[in-house]
């Protein structure tokens, strides 16, 4: 395994390319090692070692920047990725807002936000768990006929990030998964479903049963699936789909789309987008949050807290220091993206989120990228449950949701505390009334 | 015939860290010297990118980057031990094989010394390298002449997004049955998108296209092609009306629509979700999946496009791979390692994003033939449907056999005349179900422009689609109008 000394590779960077007359560089380097398994029908199926690192350098002259990328870290390797980048630097138009963001906004404080849990486990281990999930969900039920296996991936390594005011950061990370996805089947067909745990830390991962026994009885809940008819009806997504139309959300109020009026949250900040009673924030040093971190992408101090929707409210927008600029405003921490997004719960649980809809539909797949981000129009394929009075009725497939991300967000009636935390995002299931499904 | 390739693929790959003949097969024994070995190979790649990107007409970003190393693979049946190195020393590469062959149980098959014969390919595109074939001056140009064709085509246009991106990759394969198979992949791709607007409206639109060949390609009637249809589409989207929801009969344009056949049909014929019998098509060969009127193929053996390759990565020659026939499943898409455990033929399908990925079976450009109806004829046939020309993503649960599609340009079709257009709407059906109700295959069939790009278990691969204009009876159309 090669260890790469990043911080010395990060300053041969940025001194070569300030030596060369660039007035501002950047430099973002990572290295890691990781394996994954998987498993299937209780054998080892396939092994693979991971073994990465890259450097990504940003030169800026006259308005003017380039950028270069590489895996090769020697000396002279560095170089010919600063001389490539300087190479493109020159043929780039100028724009006045291009540069490294501004000096005083740098973090200054690198606190511990526990990040970094290598796991040891020998291969054998993480094999035997692999196995035991994949056969926790086999042996679930006889429906269960055929698997897609059980895998279990372990990755961890260092990132630097420097840039010629001086700034530079190291920071170790790490993350596990363990997920299984297997397949039942029924005179009317198959079906397929999965479920999966990750986390920084390993031993914080479900257990390989859990994970199995989730995996089975999704698919079971699947099994004789139905199309329905047309019509117009509220929709509860449960957590995992809910969290998609929190991605989209955060996507539309980038500032990237927003310069570009490219969004249909244009204009939005200090209008009420979404009821009331949601808020919608980021939490950056959140302790071994997958998305922590002390600084953002361009070395930029994160808030411990951040309000994106307040009381329903748009706050602002994601802006990093490019897109700030344009905007006539300031970083809000966000190049590279958001950190831990939290959204408000209206006190629910999952059972009560489903007893206030009463009649609808339970959203728990959905398919497609139907989603036209100028002007929110919103149309993708789903499969889930028909519910009445509250209760799962039966499972439904081969149908579409539409509606339009402005009105389906004013439209959300209640959020529950069913939280998925997994990931960069927690948040638990959202019921978005009078939508059209489209079916027989 | 390919000794160009042969010279130029080691000397990228081979040469800087002076691996010989040895080296190679020293390593090699390493990988087949497991108990049960069915194979093993080697894939030296060096890749180098290059984008430009264009907004309010100024190139403001460019990125370069190379890429290089070599991935190691030992199958053992349905097993198989992977890892890879992105330093091409042979100590290096030494250590990523003695990984590889330390998760199989070591054997006594003994491999007998070898020199890797060259084999024999024939080139389906240039070698020459398309990032450093033209000036960066005449690259930023394509761009600013996109921008300047799209802002001249309509005053609604308020912003203009170009992007230009070529690929120049060299690889080598060696395999464990001795065949050294070079290959020099070159890519391009342009894509413009604009934003409209009208009394208050914004309505994005967008175009592109490239294939295996060098920037050159970027013809100045090319650009204008690709500036005029972005403006016209985004034009059209402002005046769309609701898509109407619900199942009805709809009409698919020629081209870039065949992403239909990428989702109902492709991916549920690939050879891995079949040997392990996972997909709604498993066990279906011989049987009708589609209508009498449709012919699909997979074919990687088209000159210059997207999908295409002189040689899959695992050194075996594409086919123009006969997958339905006149409506009955003849073939799936193989690899090394799934054809061998169906005990079927390889059909030149294995594909892999890079040296630090493995190869499973994937498409290349997937397409159905021509069948014998006037594209009007068609459109006159329907008394109340949609008519969709444009597309953008789609996706398929190969299980389920449930496949979605999202137009971004439709019309309806009323008393069979196409009338207004509508909003984008996902469209949803049952692969097997939806392709036997294909009525209607017209005799214009045209592949798409050559921006594909498929993503499976996480690895993306450039691909190609192409059919005829077709008529489905009956497909779930998810508008919001009931």
């Amino acid at each position: 395994m090669s260890n790469i000394d990043l911080v010395k590779a990060a300053e041969i960077a940025i001194d070569y390319a300030k030596q060369q007359g660039m007035h501002q560089a950047e430099a973002e380097l990572h290295q890691g090692v990781g394996v994954s398994i998987t498993a299937r029908q209780q054998e080892l199926e396939t092994v693979e070692k991971h073994n990465d690192a890259q450097l990504v350098v940003s030169v800026y002259k006259d308005h003017k920047t380039g950028s270069a990328s590489s895996a090769d870290m020697s000396e002279a390797g560095i170089r010919s990725t600063v001389d490539a980048a300087m190479s493109i630097a020159r043929f780039t138009g100028a724009d006045d807002c291009l540069g490294l963001a501004d000096a005083q906004l740098m973090a200054t404080e690198h606190k511990d936000l526990d990040l970094y849990h290598p796991w040891h486990a020998q291969m054998n281990e993480m094999v035997d768990i692999a196995l035991a999930c994949e056969a926790t969900a086999l042996n679930a039920d006889s429906r269960i006929s055929n698997s897609e296996g059980a895998s279990v991936s372990s990755y961890s390594g260092n990132a630097v990030y420097a840039n010629s005011h001086g700034f530079l950061s190291e920071k170790k990370g790490s993350q596990h998964s363990l997920s299984c996805s297997v397949i039942g089947a029924t005179d009317q067909g198959m079906q397929r479903d999965y479920w999966y745990d990750s986390n920084r830390n390993a031993a914080k991962l479900e257990s390989p049963q859990a994970i199995g026994q989730r995996a089975a009885q999704r698919v079971l809940r699947r099994l004789d699936a139905r199309q329905i008819d047309s019509t117009q009806a509220s929709v509860m997504f449960d957590p995992m789909m809910a969290k998609s139309l929190i991605g989209h959300l955060v996507g539309a109020i980038k500032g990237g789309a927003i310069y570009k009026k490219a969004s249909f949250m244009l204009d939005k900040v200090g209008e009420s987008v979404l009821p009331e009673f949601v808020t919608i924030a980021e939490n950056p040093h959140l302790l071994g949050g997958s998305g922590s971190a002390t600084h953002d992408g361009e070395g930029v101090a994160t808030p411990e807290y951040r309000a994106l929707v307040d009381g329903g409210v748009l706050q602002s927008y994601v802006l990093g220091s490019y897109t700030a600029r344009k905007l006539g405003l300031q970083s809000t921490a966000n190049a590279g993206g958001v950190r831990n997004v939290s959204v408000s719960d209206t006190g629910h649980g999952y059972d009560e989120l489903l007893s206030q809809m009463g009649t609808g539909l339970l959203v728990t797949e959905l398919i497609g990228s139907g989603i036209n981000m100028v002007t929110g129009d919103y149309s993708r394929g789903a499969a889930g449950f028909w519910v009445e009075n509250g209760e799962l009725q039966y499972p439904v497939e081969e149908i579409t949701i539409a509606g339009n991300l402005n009105d389906m967000y004013r439209n959300i009636a209640a959020i529950g505390n069913d939280y998925d935390a997994r990931g960069n995002t927690k948040c638990g299931s959202i019921v978005v009334e009078n939508m059209t499904i489209a079916g027989r | 015939m390919n000794q160009e390739q042969l010279s130029v693929a080691q000397a990228t790959l081979l040469e800087p860290t002076s691996l010989s003949n040895d080296n190679l097969n020293a390593l090699m024994h390493k990988l087949s010297n497991v108990d049960g070995c069915d194979f093993a190979d080697m894939y030296f790649q060096y890749s180098k990118h290059e984008s430009w990107s264009l907004d309010e007409g100024v190139v403001k970003t460019g990125s370069f980057n190379i890429d290089q190393g070599v991935g190691l693979r030992s199958v053992l049946g349905e097993k198989t031990a992977f890892a890879y190195s992105e330093d091409l020393n042979f100590a290096a590469i030494n250590t990523a094989a003695d990984v590889v062959s330390a998760i199989g149980r070591q054997g006594q098959s003994v491999q007998p010394e070898q020199t890797f014969r060259p084999q024999k390919v024939s080139p389906l595109y240039t070698h020459l390298d398309p990032v450093a074939a033209m000036p960066d001056i005449e690259k930023v140009a394509i761009l600013e002449l996109a921008d300047k064709l799209a802002r001249a085509r309509d005053s609604r246009v308020k912003e203009v997004m170009a992007n230009l991106a070529a690929v120049y990759e060299v690889v080598l394969i060696l395999t464990s049955d001795g065949r050294q198979i070079p290959d020099i992949r070159p890519l391009v791709r342009l894509n413009i998108s604009v934003i409209v607007e009208q009394d208050g409206k914004r309505e994005r639109g967008s175009m592109g296209g490239g294939g295996r060949h060098g920037l050159d390609y970027f013809s100045q009637d090319t650009i204008q092609h690709y500036a005029d249809e972005a403006v016209r589409q985004a034009l059209v989207s402002l005046e769309a009306v609701d898509s109407p929801a619900g199942t009805m009969e709809v009409v698919l344009g020629a081209g870039w629509p065949g992403i239909l056949l990428h989702e109902a049909v492709g991916h549920g014929l690939e050879g891995d979700f079949n040997r392990k019998g996972t997909s709604a098509f498993s066990g279906r060969i011989g049987e009708k999946v589609a209508s009498d009127q449709c012919t699909v193929v997979d074919d990687g053996t088209l000159a210059n496009r997207r999908g295409s390759l002189s040689v899959d990565d695992e050194g075996n020659q594409p086919q123009d791979t006969v997958l339905i026939e006149n409506g009955i499943l003849k073939n799936y898409m193989q690899d090394e390692q799934n054809a061998r455990l169906m005990n079927m033929g390889v059909t030149g399908n294995g594909r892999r994003e890079s040296f630090a990925h493995l190869p499973m079976p994937r498409m290349t450009n997937t397409y159905m033939h021509n069948g014998k109806y006037e594209p009007e004829e068609i459109i006159k046939s329907v008394k109340n449907g949609i008519y969709a020309v444009n597309f953008g993503g789609g996706q398929v649960d190969i299980t389920s056999g449930k496949f979605v599609f999202s137009s971004s340009e439709a019309y309806l079709i009323e008393n069979g005349k196409v009338t207004r257009p509508v909003k984008g709407a996902t469209l949803i059906g049952n692969g097997p179900q939806a392709m036997q109700t294909i009525s209607m295959v017209g005799n214009d069939m045209s592949l798409d422009s050559g921006v594909g790009v498929c993503g499976k278990d996480g690895q993306s691969v450039p691909v190609g689609v192409g059919q005829p204009t077709l008529k489905m009876d009956s497909l779930t159309v998810g508008g919001v109008s009931l």
